[in-house]
């Protein structure tokens, strides 16, 4: 049977070839891929780094002692080497500064969301992603000179130096990145679903509470553990308005000294280097890597479990 | 018979564009009304007036009245969450919650203040039976509403707006994204339910609107052209431009 339609002779010849063998098809691969693993091999080198000079100084302070040891006093005698107060210090903070932060955080993704005119939304979200772009070492004297003396005429026994004003400074620094990334996740939320709750009677607000909020909650939680661990690492504020204090305690009124701030300390220079003062750096530094490591496992972990598929 | 929608004299206006045009239309209780005509007629926008989902809209203007159950529903002390409440509404899309099958339906109670598990399983039992879809699921009511398929989800959409007893069941072309099977149930389903409730669809479907209603209203252009019994209108309708579009030469 001829399925042809052409009126006669052979069907129209066709080829595909290309006219020339493109270069750049098997260059620009490789140039990618050489990128990709420019970031692999820092890891790598950062690792590698961190457990090597590490290992040094657990040669002379044992794992164990180092981790539950309660008094951290490395240079001036007698040596103890127990990074709890440091690990509690940082806890201190970060803890401070997620209370502050997911409420208003939150409430600040919900109002853009649900309830702001797109004309308030316009200005409202370009200046909180402006506040994510300020230097750290400006919030830094923001909490030494703005918010300490504030907070002083609240709590007069308050020092100079003290973890509830870098809390709450580290709080307003991590609060963009709860509200802009919770308010994308809502964002993504089908209107279909709103509409839905809408024309069953549901108020603005049950359908932010329990409509879009559930349907956002990996987003919005993953925005929560990667806000943690900004704040575990954060160090200039801390460095200028917390105090140097390794002390183990619970009061946001008293100077402390966290991990990061205690590594800032002992880079400026006055401790020889090879000694095992210097090492602690290096122990300190891999439990802080350790430690956002595990967050940010947590966070992906977290956005697989309470995705809610729409 | 007593109309429980009435419509007068009814203008909208979205910013410039004016989408209705002195609309009067009455609508019977206990009947299926059909919207029809050709897309952006104002068939829908009629549709959404009837529970005020076009608030959502910006710069929507309404003149005229909407009145049901002989209550102005534009009016000034009118709680819009409590017209939804009496009007409710179903979509083109399904549209369940990515929730549980008996959270999808136990919602609206529950946001109506229904706190007790004994009323809440009474309801999902009910609603579900009257949606005609608790044999299928009643042994899944855990399961999340969106492992059911597109028909199933209408049905359990259908179910959730009976769920906090409205007296009005809007129906925004419900089966234009469903297969003929489906379509099919959904139509024999508001057969059922047109014997307790006031159901309005909108519908690209003209077969469907003589098959399911009994009162259909012709739209064109923002403009009711022509409102009538169902039989009549396909029948002999009283204007050329019903007759051009039911007869299919446009639209």
């Amino acid at each position: 049977m001829n399925k042809t339609s052409s009126v006669a002779g052979a069907p129209k010849q066709m080829t595909f070839r290309r006219s020339k063998t493109r270069l750049s098809d098997k260059i620009i691969p490789i140039l990618l891929g050489m990128c990709a693993l420019l970031s692999v091999v820092t890891t790598i080198g950062i690792v590698y780094t961190l457990l090597q000079e590490s290992i040094i100084f657990f040669k002379e302070v044992p794992v164990w002692s180092f981790l539950t040891g309660t008094t951290w006093s490395p240079i001036l005698p007698p040596k103890e080497f127990g990074v709890l107060p440091l690990l509690g210090g940082t806890l201190l903070i970060t803890g401070i500064a997620i209370l502050f932060a997911v409420p208003i955080g939150l409430a600040c993704a919900i109002y853009l969301n649900e309830y702001a005119p797109a004309r308030v939304r316009g200005v409202v979200k370009p200046v909180l992603e402006v506040l994510a772009g300020v230097p750290t070492i400006v919030y830094g004297y923001f909490a030494l000179e703005a918010v300490t003396p504030f907070l002083q005429k609240i709590f007069p026994d308050m020092g100079i130096f003290n973890a509830l004003s870098a809390g709450i400074v580290v709080g307003v620094m991590v609060l963009p990145m709860i509200s802009s990334l919770s308010e994308d996740a809502m964002r993504a939320v089908p209107k279909t679903l709103r509409h839905g709750a809408y024309a069953l009677g549901a108020t603005r607000f049950e359908v932010a509470l329990k409509i879009v909020l559930p349907a956002a909650l990996s987003g919005v939680v993953s925005s929560f553990v990667l806000a943690f661990s900004r704040a575990i690492g954060e160090t200039m504020i801390v460095t200028v308005a917390a105090g140097a204090t390794p002390q183990l305690t619970l009061n946001p009124l008293e100077s402390i000294q966290t991990m990061t701030s205690y590594i800032v300390q002992v880079s400026m220079g006055d401790v020889p280097r090879g000694t095992i003062e210097y090492g602690t750096i290096f122990a300190v530094g891999l439990t802080l890597f350790v430690i956002t490591f595990l967050l940010n496992i947590l966070a992906q972990w977290v956005a697989r479990r309470f995705r809610e598929e729409y | 018979m007593e109309a429980i929608i009435q419509i007068e004299k009814l203008n909208l206006y979205y910013d410039t564009y004016h989408a209705l045009k002195n609309v009067d239309l009455d609508i019977p209780e206990k009947t299926v009304t059909a919207f029809i005509g050709p897309s952006g007629c104002g068939k829908s926008t009629l549709l959404r007036t009837l529970n005020r989902m076009n608030d959502m809209i910006p710069a929507t203007r309404i003149e005229g009245s909407v009145r049901i159950g002989g209550t102005e529903i534009y009016g000034e002390d009118v709680h819009v969450e409590a017209l939804r409440k009496q009007v409710g509404m179903v979509f083109q899309q399904p549209n369940p919650f990515p929730k549980s099958i008996y959270d999808n339906i136990a919602y609206g109670p529950r946001l109506h203040g229904i706190k007790s598990k004994s009323d809440l399983d009474g309801i999902v039992e009910q609603s579900l039976k009257q949606a005609a879809l608790w044999e299928e699921v009643k042994d899944y009511l855990k399961r999340s509403a969106l492992s059911l398929s597109g028909g199933q989800q209408q049905r359990l959409c259908i179910a959730r707006a009976l769920a906090v007893q409205p007296d009005i069941l809007l129906m925004d072309e419900a089966t234009s994204a469903l297969d003929p099977i489906s379509t099919l149930k959904i139509e024999e389903l508001v057969q059922e339910l047109k014997s307790t409730y006031t159901i309005v669809m909108v519908t690209h479907n003209m077969h469907q609107a003589a098959r399911v209603s009994g009162q259909t209203v012709f739209f064109l252009n923002g403009e009711v052209v022509e409102s009538a019994s169902t039989d009549v209108l396909f029948s002999t309708p009283s204007d050329a431009r019903t007759e051009d579009y039911i007869s299919g030469r446009f639209g």
